[in-house]
């Protein structure tokens, strides 16, 4: 498949560039953390992204949504990176899509899905329990009891766990590692809500007893190990298009500053010190550019090389985001170290999507073991 | 070498320093302190202390000039040989007692004064400052003047019996609590921009001063923009030759440059890592930042020999002069890398940020590490002046 957008494709892009500016500018970002908002998201703007269809892209016509695949969300996305809007897009729409759209049974995707797809529920998923990505690392418990299981544990860093309306926890069974679909609500089960540096919400979840129904079980009765890691690789997928537009924004503020900025009675981009740098940083951009465009078709495409393209575009993706947030603060100088600048932002978002499904240290890990090495 | 009994009068010193600190520093001022420097005594007019037994620490040392080790007795300073001072500094390390007193005054304007001022600044200003009885700060960068600094713009016109003093200066540290502030001003807007400059000490109480504080993306608001308009200073306040500010301003860059040189850690790098990640058969469990943490702590390692390398050099004549470029970039360079790898070893627990700087502290800290490579004169101002100065490269 040729590496270009198609013209819908195009216009999805540009609409939702012109959307986002418009609606959601990183002074939203700004005052939703001035004002310590709850929710962690502004939810007129949610609603508006609902009407537009981003939360049904990627979901099946058949289960409410749209179809339209995921170079299409990617695009969508790319513009988020770019004002760093905050929503449960990732979360629910894509990760807890996934999980539902690979894992469920028939009759889960139509409720679910569908669900999703129209806004009307949040979905989350509990994997990690460790503070570094781990998601086959496992010890919270469902034991079976006569009418369902009942579930014991405690998960680590669930994005948007405080607003979820049900959360799909990894538990260990009898057949291996299993998923289970969850009301917030349940008894048992508490959300400790956590600020980060991005401003955005995660949060550790425990199960203390919490008793579900054997409908809770998310698919049919087989190991679920397989088929969490390909749910990931969806989501780390979109995650890195999202991080693709935040390098580049991030990269043409700091372009636009070193052509202004007057030092020395000159512009300081005419510095040789940092024309290379920048340079330097096109090239990493443009290699990123073509990974996150063929991530995103393997998703479409079922392709085989998932995994590897989900490794391959997370990690460098991780490792040119830290490099352009970092050159941006030391190019802006002084300015860049104040909050008053945006290019701050863009340096907080880049940690924490740097740690969110894996940091390049665990996918330049996970890249040898799926290539033998 | 030293000779016998220059070693002789050394160990006795050393034996009655220990004795004298066990004696004198209060138990609560032999803990590292949790958010650093912020829990250090500040001094100034309106004195805050965080307890009563940092009171008392900061007066007995005080009281013995020990606040200023080295500087000369008839100031108020403790009258220290370096190798004294070298002792009493070894010794309050391995009691871990905290420094009486920071701040500006000790580690930049004294030394300025000691060399450039008058009998009568050296007698007013040393004495204050070792006794902690005026909060400094500087001011230097404005807002179009950063590493061109010697293009600013503040400007002293010359009124025959004062200054008088407009303009704008930023990045002042602490200024809404600072008493006075050592600024770099214009008095000459003919001359070359080098061959302009003042070197001037103005009390921030004066008709004129105003202060905004600039909030930082780690959250904290240590520093301020700092106006002036119309200030009236008086003439005795200019330290140095009048339009000779700039050689003062270039010989305290290199004590700040040198003091933004020393990586403090409040724990080793790979303590914190040993904590997060734990040991399997005796190795950190992850290979990758195992072997990072070990280039990071060499790097570390070799930095502080080279100091100390430059130190002795320097004893025995040789001055460090350019230096001083080296050790700011590469000390500053280090310690964002060991912040960059204490996030990669605190994975998605060292995101948090919270409501209150210590509940997102390594986050924040890593934030402001960004600066490093900024204040003091960026990382690239000190390349420039290593290929220039010590390598000799041409320049246009
Ligand atoms: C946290 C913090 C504390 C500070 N504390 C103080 C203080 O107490 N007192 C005070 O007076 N100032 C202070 N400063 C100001 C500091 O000294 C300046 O920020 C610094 O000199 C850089 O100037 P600038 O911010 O204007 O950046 P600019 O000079 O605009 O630089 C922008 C970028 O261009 C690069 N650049 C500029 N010239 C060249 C060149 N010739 N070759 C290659 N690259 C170049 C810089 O390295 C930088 O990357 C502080 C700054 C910070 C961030």
């Amino acid at each position: 498949m040729a590496l270009i957008l198609n013209e819908e494709q195009k216009m999805l892009k540009d609409s939702a560039a012109d959307f986002l500016k418009e609606r959601s500018p990183i002074e939203s970002l700004r005052r939703l953390r001035d004002t310590k908002d709850k929710q962690g998201y502004d939810t007129q703007v949610w609603q508006e992204m609902i009407e537009m269809g981003w939360t049904g892209l990627n979901i099946a016509e058949q289960y409410g949504g749209l179809g339209f695949g995921y170079v299409g969300l990617g695009q969508i996305l790319e513009e988020i990176g770019r004002t760093l809007a905050c929503s449960p897009l990732i979360s629910s729409v894509v990760l807890g899509g996934a999980l539902v759209n690979l894992i469920g049974t028939e009759a889960q995707k139509s409720i679910l899905l569908s669900e999703i797809a129209n806004g009307n529920m949040i979905v989350t998923a509990a994997l990690d329990e460790t503070n570094q990505h781990n998601p086959l690392v496992v010890n919270t418990m469902a034991s079976k009891t006569e009418h369902g299981f009942v579930i014991n544990g405690q998960k680590k860093f669930v994005l948007d766990g405080h607003i979820a309306n049900q959360i799909i926890v990894s538990a260990r069974t009898d057949s291996g590692i299993q998923l289970f679909v969850i009301p917030s609500d349940s008894e048992g089960l508490s959300v400790n809500q956590r600020i980060l540096m991005d401003h955005r919400n995660a949060s550790d979840i425990s199960f203390e007893n919490v008793s579900v129904p054997s409908s809770a079980l998310l698919g049919k009765q087989e190991d679920a190990a397989e088929m969490i890691p390909k749910a990931l690789d969806v989501a780390r997928i979109c995650l890195s298009a999202e991080m693709l537009g935040s390098m580049q924004e991030a990269f043409e503020r700091t372009i636009a500053y070193l052509k202004e900025r007057q030092q020395f009675g000159v512009p300081i981009g005419i510095f040789q010190g940092l024309q290379h740098r920048a340079a330097h940083m096109y090239c990493e951009i443009e290699l990123c550019k073509g990974l996150v465009m063929k991530a995103l078709q393997a998703i479409d495409m079922d392709s085989p090389d998932l995994a590897k393209l989900a490794s391959t575009a997370k990690a460098k993706c991780g490792e040119v985001l830290q490099l352009v947030t970092n050159e941006a603060i030391q190019m802006f100088g002084g300015i860049g170290m104040t909050d008053d600048e945006e290019i701050g932002f863009f340096l907080k978002r880049a940690r924490v999507a740097q740690q969110t499904f894996g940091d390049y240290n665990y996918h330049y890990d996970r890249y040898a073991r799926l290539s033998g090495f | 070498m030293q000779s016998a009994t220059v070693k002789v009068d050394l160990d006795m010193f050393r034996e009655e320093t220990r004795a004298w600190l066990e004696e004198n520093c209060p138990p609560s001022q032999r803990t590292t302190p949790p958010r650093g420097l912020e829990d250090c005594y500040a001094g100034g007019r309106k004195p805050y202390f965080h307890s009563e037994e940092q009171k008392i620490w900061f007066e007995r040392m005080r009281d013995k000039g020990w606040t200023a080790p080295t500087w000369p007795k008839a100031y108020g300073g403790g009258g220290l040989t370096p190798q004294q001072a070298k002792v009493l500094k070894e010794e309050m390390k391995n009691l871990n007692c905290r420094v009486p007193l920071w701040s500006f005054g000790l580690m930049m304007l004294g030394p300025a004064i000691l060399h450039y001022g008058t009998e009568e600044q050296k007698q007013k200003y040393i004495r204050e400052i070792v006794n902690g009885e005026v909060w400094w700060c500087q001011g230097y960068s404005e807002p179009g003047s950063g590493s061109d600094l010697a293009s600013l713009q503040t400007s002293a016109e010359d009124k025959g019996d004062h200054f008088l003093v407009n303009g704008q200066k930023v990045w002042t540290s602490y200024a809404d609590r600072s008493d006075m502030i050592f600024c770099l001003v214009r008095t000459d807007k003919d001359a070359p921009k080098h061959k302009g400059i003042s070197f001037l000490l103005i009390d921030m109480e004066l008709e004129g001063v105003s202060v905004r504080p600039i909030k930082l993306i780690s959250g904290k608001s240590p520093f301020c923009e700092t106006f002036f308009e119309n200030v009236k200073v008086p003439k005795e306040n200019l330290v140095g030759t009048l339009n000779e500010g700039w050689s003062i301003a270039k010989n305290l860059l290199t004590h700040e440059r040198t003091s933004i040189g020393i990586v403090t850690e409040e724990q080793p790098l790979h303590e914190y890592a040993i904590e997060k990640l734990g040991l399997v058969d005796g190795k950190l469990n992850d290979p990758y930042n195992r072997m990072q943490i070990a280039k990071w702590s060499m790097d570390r390692d070799a930095l502080s020999s080279s100091i100390a390398k430059t130190i002795d050099e320097a004893k025995s004549g040789t001055q460090p002069g350019a230096k001083s470029s080296f050790f700011k970039y590469y000390s500053s360079e280090l310690n964002k890398r060991r912040y960059e790898l204490a996030m990669s070893v605190g994975g998605t627990d060292a995101l948090e940020w919270g409501e209150d700087y210590m509940d997102g502290k390594l986050a924040r800290d890593m934030c402001r590490t960004k600066a490093n490579s900024i204040e003091g004169g960026t990382s690239e101002i000190q390349l420039n002046i290593i290929s220039k100065r010590i390598l000799g490269l041409p320049s246009k």
